[in-house]
């Protein structure tokens, strides 16, 4: 008898749920992919520690919040495990069977994707139930915005996890958070960074993905610049990603 | 007669150089492979019989893994080819992955996943997997289904392992190392395990440092060392049919002048056909000298005779069949392990 694969849509979309248990199952993963955002929402709406030059501040506080939600999934949570996968042999044992390497990026991805439904399906849930209502025209742009940043910071995650050490892909990948956090003009606009830092952080994935997704959701209209600096990313990212991965 | 010299008839050889014969599931042939710069496999040759279980035995750093992982498709080979199914484990790896089963000697488990769903993923990527709870039964998973692999022992480990590497029902099965770090019983339970994949017509590959595992579980056996193969055979082939007598000695007296090996040989020769009234041939191995011939008492009376005429002190004797042990000692002078 010849032994078969199952078909490859079942391989992916296996390997893709298999990817979501884990990070769900995970407590510290839980904390940065849906607790923490909700928590950052609701202080930063309901208090004014930070001023944020604005009467509406669900309105500029939420898509922050998604575009957050997008880098600690895509970025920082899948930097870690997929570098401590690589590290205890699983990308090459999974790559042994009828998934393969293909198949195991494939399923990561789709992993990425259905995780943020999830988280924005959330937090926009909760945004909505405090007053958040965005502007309808700018939902398809801001799904745009979302699947580009996802690639671009799924590249940033891959290149990281397949060229530095586990412990080192855990340290960077938290530190580039908590910067981009800070001064990268994801939760934040830009323009309330210091100007040098404001100008760089809108040419960093973080603060076009941020500033796109204000702009659209509060009927601003979509940023090509955003568009465009986040494809570069992707683009830079992903051929380093290509060239560099090492999956051992 | 098996000897030492590395132009016998045991030396791993050119056996398979018509190509991927059809008795034979993985061929490699002049396999080289480097890691920056330093040589790991160095025009290693092996053939694993269809439906038979080849067991890769050398020392650490013989260049097994790298062999196997270029026979999973893992690793590009530097040189030489290698075929499993008549396939290139890279260029059809998609069309190998379904009917190639392969255990990493790392595990490559997801150490934060539960046992049992580990096992699950691995069996949802084939179109017929096996039965799960018949697999987990015969390998004791059901103790530790719940427990996340990070906390699972080394043996517990190994098993889950081995598991999803025959998940899929594989033609053909990569075992690296085992049985390393399984107590006694839960060994025993993986040799049955891949004498049953063989008898159900799975070609299994397996590495091992250990001899007894080569001895009691394979068919065929390749010694590899230094990134080569120095020997191929079935454990009978390598080890000879014949029974042979080993003795080491030295001389009693300190002051007594040396004497060549290959001289106490002539003179064992000549004492034990006269003691005996029969000849014998005695052939020298390093410094141990060799009677080929199946003891007796009045044999080893002949023996410790000569040796307390001529002065000597016998230091080792033995008797009875070579082991692989003894094969590996005569090919690289080192001991296995």
């Amino acid at each position: 008898m010849t032994r078969a694969a199952a078909p490859l849509p079942r391989r992916v979309a296996a390997q893709a749920a298999f990817e979501m248990r884990t990070v769900l199952r995970n407590g510290e993963q839980l904390v940065i992919t849906l607790v923490l955002p909700v928590l950052l929402l609701l202080v930063l709406t309901r208090t004014s520690f930070i001023d944020l030059g604005t009467d509406d501040r669900i309105g500029l506080v939420a898509p922050g919040i998604l575009a957050l939600a997008v880098m600690s999934t895509a970025f920082t949570s899948q930097a870690i495990a997929t570098g401590f996968d690589r590290r205890n042999g699983v990308l090459r044992l999974l790559a042994t069977t009828p998934l393969g390497r293909g198949g195991l990026l494939a399923g990561k991805c789709l992993g990425v994707l259905a995780l943020e439904v999830l988280q924005i399906t959330v937090l926009a849930g909760v945004a909505v139930a405090m007053g958040w209502r965005p502007d309808p025209a700018g939902l398809a742009p801001a799904a745009l915005i979302l699947l580009l940043g996802t690639a671009a910071f799924t590249s940033f995650a891959l290149l990281l996890a397949g060229t530095l050490r586990a412990e080192a892909v855990l340290a960077v990948a938290n530190l580039v958070w908590v910067l981009l956090l800070a001064a990268g003009g994801v939760l934040l606009p830009v323009d309330l960074l210091p100007v040098p830092a404001g100008h760089v952080a809108l040419l960093l994935p973080s603060g076009a993905l941020g500033e796109a997704l204000r702009s659209t959701l509060t009927g601003g209209g979509l940023p090509i610049s955003s568009v465009v600096v986040l494809g570069a990313w992707t683009a830079v990212l992903g051929t380093a990603t290509a060239r560099l991965f090492r999956w051992s | 007669m098996p000897d030492s010299s590395p132009t016998g008839p045991l030396r791993a050889g050119p056996a398979s150089s018509a190509g991927p014969a059809p008795g034979h599931a993985v061929v490699v042939e002049g396999l080289v492979k480097r890691y920056r710069g330093t040589e790991a496999v160095s025009g290693l040759d092996l053939v694993a019989p269809t439906g038979a279980i080849t067991a890769v035995l050398g020392p650490n750093g013989a260049g097994k893994t790298s062999t196997i992982e270029c026979c999973e498709g893992l690793r590009r080979p530097d040189g030489g080819t290698v075929r499993v199914l008549g396939l290139d484990p890279v260029a059809d790896a998609r069309r190998l992955r379904p009917r190639v089963g392969a255990m990493l000697q790392d595990g490559g488990l997801p150490s934060t996943v539960p046992a049992a769903e580990v096992l699950r993923h691995v069996a949802t990527m084939y179109a017929h997997p096996r039965d799960l709870g018949e697999l987990s039964e015969r390998l004791g998973l059901h103790a530790f289904a719940r427990t996340q692999v990070r906390r699972l022992s080394g043996g517990q480990r190994q098993r889950l392992a081995l598991a999803t590497a025959v998940v899929g029902g594989p033609e053909v099965v990569f075992l690296d190392e085992p049985s390393a770090g399984l107590d006694p019983q839960a060994r025993l339970a993986v040799w049955q395990l891949v004498r049953e994949l063989r008898d159900q017509g799975t070609t299994v590959i397996i590495t091992t440092h250990q001899m007894s595992e080569a001895e009691q579980l394979a068919e065929h056996v390749v010694i590899v060392d230094h990134g080569r193969a120095i020997a191929a055979g079935s454990p009978a082939e390598l080890v000879g049919t014949d029974d042979v007598v080993r003795l080491a000695v030295r001389p009693w007296s300190t002051a007594a002048r040396p004497v060549a090996p290959a001289e106490q040989a002539t003179a064992l020769a000549e004492a034990l056909g006269s003691a005996t009234g029969a000849p014998h041939r005695v052939t020298v191995d390093g410094e141990t000298l060799e009677v080929h011939t199946a003891a007796d008492p009045a044999l080893l009376h002949a023996v410790a005779g000569w040796a307390a005429h001529a002065g000597l002190l016998v230091t080792s004797l033995t008797t009875g069949r070579r082991t692989l042990e003894d094969v590996f000692l005569d090919l690289t002078g080192r001991t296995l392990r």
